[in-house]
Parts: structure tokens; C-alpha cells; sequence
């Protein structure tokens, strides 16, 4: 049972560990080794690897960041230092996850587990499961991480105007205009500040920061009007919730 | 337990001598009368030496217990009791000693109320004194032990902000060690040794709080070569100071925190490979170090003094009670860190 990987970290050291214990496995080739989440999209894209082993802490966009921007994100084992946030996510949903410093044995381990996995085709959705569980928690509560095209886009929370709903995306609103995201509304309305995005219709959520008036529209229901000039709708039910939040 | 008033040298001998002043004054007093010099001796010292029993009763008293503020009326009643029981005493001793001496005796009657007021009164004053002097004693101990405490509480903190080690750090210090000891031992070697002289650097005890800067710089070397083996050649550091600076003085252990945050906050920010860069200059009575870092203006936004300096900021309130010596700024890419640190 041949397989490609591919080692995505931003320690050479780490990397270089894991290409040395992968060295006993003579059917499993290292198809490239990324220092950071952008080679990392780019490299699953050209290989379409098997298996990933990857890092949590990188710059600019970490490991699960990396994992959002991928459509059908290969299985994921996880090698990491130490991380408060993300250890529980793990037990229940990673094929596997190594802590550093970890040996020859534990990391046979984690591959045999991933090759009985394989056989009954679960992986896939362990590792969206394991996806929606860690991006309740920080950081991925102050940006928002996307793909545009080639580009990867990050934008921090606060510039985020508003969000619509679209089908199985979710559109998020900036100065540039928007971008989709591979998210549900419900999920956006679980992690944002509720103080500072209020879900203002079925389909709505917006930055009260960005609102300068709510004006009447139609027989019950109000129009938020935001400094960008946008017009977003409140419904009869979001209405008393963005007031009481904004103190009225 | 509060400790009596009569511990003190000083107060035990103003205690003796107020003892002797009313003696004399009683005998004088009864000679006036026109009593003998033996009798107003006597009568005088029984007198004395039944309130001197007296009132170290109630400092002994008064020593285990005192009474709370609403049950003051209480000490009126020991004062009236133990009054009563001094008069008592005295009219028994002097009648039986001068049971035939009918004009002391009928002066002794005549002499009951005064007598009776007088002590009163003094057993009154002593009480009062002493009610005066454990109150405040307990107070004084109580503001003690609350210095104590917050001396304590303040030390820990101290301690622990000193004492901050990133689990991330270490643990993946460790990874790389174990990656190079398959490839390049001797440097596995070198790497073991520098991360054991960091470890034992945050370790270090309260008496060396204080350290030279050129001692700083050392231990803050030991740290910088640690992570240029973990990121490689996207790290690289500068450090400009120059020698007359040697010995300034700053607290241990406070250039580390801020460099591993420049570092962490640097790295993970960018992509390229970055310069930290760190530089000492001396500005009045302030030792001045200056760290600066690259970052992404377009997707961090720094908030206040933020990104992890919040322990440097609190570490310099414990040590010199002012929060502006911590300051931060940034211009287009570069964030800086400025740290003053105040001479004595």
C-alpha cells in the first residue's frame, strides 16, 4: 500500500525528524515539504497527497486554517508541541496527533492507525468533524481565513462588515467586497463576539460597528444602514435583539 | 496575644514610679491630717500595694481578654468590683491593726468616701490604658501580618512573572535536539548544553534580582541561539550596545520575555525571514532597550500594549509602582518595543 505525504511545518528541524522516521516506511514517499500553510495549500493541490503531517502553530495561518481553505482535505495527523486549545478536539477527531518530541515507535503507531483507517474510508469526516470543533475556539475567532482564487486572504474580524448566507456559503462582506466561505451562518453566529455581530436576520448577521442608523422598511420590518452605504435586512425578530444590544 | 504594656522596660519603670508619687502623695496627705508618720506610712502602703495587685490584674485581664467595642459598660463593672474589693481589704487590714485607736478609726470612716473615689479612679485610669494600649497593639500586628501577606503575594508574583517559560518553547527545543541527534550529535550536544544554562537561568533565586546588563545580554544569547537552531534561516538577530552600558542594572530574567515575544510575534506574522533586532541606550537616569520586530500591518492589528507584554508591564508596576515604562509603536512594517528601565 503505497502513499504520498506530505510534512507541513515551519521548525526545518521538525521537518526533517519527520522525513528521517519516514525513512522506514520504504512505500511511502515524501512527495514535498512546506514551511508554512501557503506552500502547504499549494503542495496538497499539485500531489494530492494521501496523508498530510502537520503543525499547528505556523505563521501567518495555522494548521487548521490551512485545513478550511482545502476542498476534500486528505487525512490530517497532527504533530505539535503543545497546544491548550486544540489537545480535546483531537481525541475525539484526528486520525491521530503526535506530541513533540515524539519517537520512532509512537510515530509507526500513528501511521498503522491511519492504515486501518483508510480501509473503512472514515477519515474524510474525521477531519471536517475535527474542523468544526477547533474553529469554535481561538484564534480563528478574530479573522476569518479565505480562498480567493489563487490568493489566500486573511482578514481580521473587525473589517468584516457583514455576512450573508448563500446556499452552502456563507458571503463575507469587507471594503473589497465579499468573499465566500465554506462556513454555515449558524457556525459564524457561535464564534463571533456576540457584542459585537448580531445576527440581525434568518440570513444576516452584521458588525454593529459599521451600523449608522436602522431605519424602517416595508409594514414590520427595519433596514440596517452601514457606513459602507449597505443596506442590510433586519427581520421582525432581530430587530429587538440589535436593539437591546445596542442599548436602546 | 497581644504583648502586655509591662514588657516594655520603659513603660515598667513610669508604671513603678507613678506607684511611688501616689504613695507619697497618701502619706503626705494623712500627715496633713495629722496622723503619725508609722500609721500614714502604713496606712499608705497598704493602700498602694492592694492597687498595685489590683491593676496588674487588669493589664493581665485585659491581656486575654478584651472586650468588644459595644460591651465597654463591661470594664465599668470589673472597675466598680475590683474597687469594692480593694476598699474591703484595706478596711479589714487597717481596723485590725488599729483596733484600739479610735480616732483613726473614726477617721478612717470619715475618709471611706474619698478613699472609695479615689481608687476608682485610678483603677478606672489603668483600665483605660490598658484598654487603649491592646487595642492598639492588635491593630499595629494586624496591619503587620496584612504587610506581610502582601510582601508574600507580591514576591510569588514576581517570582512567577520572572519565572514564565513557554511550554511551546521547550517542548519543541527538545524536538530539535531529538532531530539532530540522529544527524549532527555534536550540535545535539552544544544545544542540550544551552537549553540546561536557560532552564537554570529561570530558576535562579530571589537574591539575584538585580543582574548587569552585560549579564542579561549573556543569558538572552543563550535564549537567541536556542531558537536560530529551531527556525533557522528565518531568524536572524541583532543586538547593538555598546560597552559603556555594561553595567547598568535591570531586573533578571525581564529581556528574555520580550524578545520571545518580538520573535513569536515576528515570525508568525510573516512568512520571509525576519530581524529582530534589540538596542540599549542610556537616556537620563533610564536605561533604554529598544526591540523591534517586523509584522503585517494588513492583518494584525495591535491592540493597546498588548501582545504578550502584559507580564513585562505588571513585572515593572511590582518593581517601581509606574506603568509608563512599558511603550509600544509601529511604523508601516516594523513594531517597537521600548522598555525603561530606572537607575538607582
Amino acid at each position: 500500500m503505497s502513499g504520498k505525504v506530505i510534512i507541513i511545518d515551519d521548525e526545518p528541524l521538525a521537518r526533517s525528524i519527520v522525513v528521517e522516521y519516514l525513512q522506514h516506511f520504504p512505500d511511502l514517499t515524501v512527495a514535498q515539504v512546506c514551511s508554512n500553510g501557503f506552500e502547504g495549500v499549494k503542495a496538497i493541490q499539485q500531489y494530492k497527497p494521501d496523508l498530510i503531517i502537520l503543525d499547528i502553530q505556523m505563521p501567518k495561518i495555522n494548521g487548521f486554517e490551512m485545513l478550511e481553505l482545502i476542498e476534500n482535505p486528505p487525512a490530517v495527523i497532527f504533530a505539535t508541541a503543545f497546544d491548550e486549545y486544540a489537545i480535546k478536539a483531537f481525541e475525539a477527531h484526528a486520525i491521530d496527533y503526535l506530541l513533540k518530541p515524539f519517537n520512532q515507535d509512537r510515530f509507526e503507531k500513528a501511521i498503522k492507525k491511519w492504515r486501518d483507517q483508510k480501509n473503512n474510508a472514515a477519515g474524510e469526516k474525521q477531519t471536517r468533524q475535527l474542523l468544526d470543533d477547533v474553529s469554535l475556539t481561538a484564534p480563528q475567532n478574530e479573522r476569518i481565513v479565505i480562498k480567493d482564487g489563487s490568493k489566500i486572504k486573511i482578514i481580521p474580524i473587525q473589517e468584516v462588515h457583514y455576512l450573508e448566507a448563500a446556499d452552502d456559503f456563507v458571503k463575507v462582506f469587507t471594503k473589497e467586497g465579499y468573499f465566500l466561505k465554506n462556513k454555515t451562518m449558524s457556525h459564524f453566529e457561535q464564534v463571533l463576539d456576540p457584542t459585537q455581530f448580531v445576527r440581525s436576520h434568518r440570513s444576516y448577521i452584521v458588525n454593529l460597528q459599521q451600523i449608522t442608523r436602522i431605519d424602517p422598511y416595508e409594514k414590520d420590518n427595519h433596514v440596517a444602514i452601514l457606513r459602507s452605504g449597505a443596506k442590510v435586512p433586519v427581520s421582525r425578530t432581530g430587530y429587538p435583539r440589535l436593539k437591546s444590544i445596542l442599548g436602546l | 496575644m497581644a504583648t502586655s504594656p509591662l514588657s516594655v522596660t520603659r513603660f515598667r519603670i513610669i508604671f513603678s514610679i507613678c506607684w511611688l508619687i501616689i504613695f507619697i502623695d497618701h502619706v503626705f496627705l494623712l500627715r496633713w491630717f495629722g496622723l503619725s508618720w508609722s500609721t500614714a506610712v502604713f496606712d499608705g502602703a497598704v493602700n498602694v500595694v492592694l492597687l498595685i495587685l489590683c491593676s496588674l490584674l487588669v493589664i493581665m485581664m485585659l491581656q486575654y481578654y478584651l472586650p468588644q467595642r459595644e460591651k465597654y459598660f463591661h470594664l465599668l463593672t470589673w472597675c466598680v468590683l475590683i474597687t469594692g474589693m480593694v476598699i474591703l481589704f484595706t478596711q479589714v487590714i487597717l481596723k485590725n491593726v488599729y483596733a484600739g485607736d479610735k480616732e483613726y478609726i473614726s477617721f478612717f470612716n470619715h475618709s471611706l468616701w474619698v478613699r472609695t473615689s479615689l481608687d476608682f479612679l485610678l483603677i478606672g485610669c489603668i483600665m483605660l490604658i490598658s484598654v487603649i494600649w491592646y487595642n492598639w497593639r492588635e491593630q499595629s500586628e494586624q496591619e503587620e501580618r496584612k504587610q506581610d501577606a502582601e510582601k508574600l503575594a507580591k514576591e510569588a508574583e514576581l517570582f512567577k512573572l520572572r519565572q514564565q517559560l513557554q511550554p511551546h518553547f521547550l517542548f519543541n527545543s527538545l524536538n530539535s535536539i531529538n532531530a539532530l541527534i540522529g544527524a549532527r550529535p555534536q550540535e545535539a550536544r552544544k544545544m542540550v548544553q544551552q537549553l540546561s544554562d536557560f532552564l537554570r537561568g529561570t530558576i535562579k533565586k530571589e537574591e539575584h534580582q538585580w543582574v548587569t546588563l552585560k549579564e542579561e545580554l549573556q543569558y538572552l544569547e543563550l535564549y537567541l541561539d536556542i531558537e536560530k537552531v529551531r527556525f533557522g534561516h528565518r531568524l536572524s538577530t541583532k543586538i547593538e550596545c555598546d560597552a559603556s552600558l555594561d553595567e547598568m542594572k535591570l531586573p533578571a530574567l525581564l529581556l528574555q520575555p520580550v524578545m520571545e515575544n518580538a520573535i513569536k510575534f515576528g515570525l508568525y506574522d510573516t512568512v520571509d525571514e525576519i530581524e529582530i533586532s534589540l538596542k540599549a541606550a542610556k537616556e537620563e537616569n533610564n536605561l533604554v532597550i529598544t526591540v523591534t520586530n517586523p509584522f503585517d500591518p494588513e492583518t494584525s492589528v495591535p491592540k493597546g500594549t498588548g501582545f504578550g507584554l502584559q507580564s513585562i508591564h505588571r513585572r515593572l508596576y511590582l518593581l517601581f509602582a509606574r506603568t509608563d515604562l512599558v511603550s509600544t509603536a509601529s511604523k508601516e512594517n516594523i513594531f517597537t518595543t521600548t522598555i525603561k528601565i530606572p537607575q538607582t
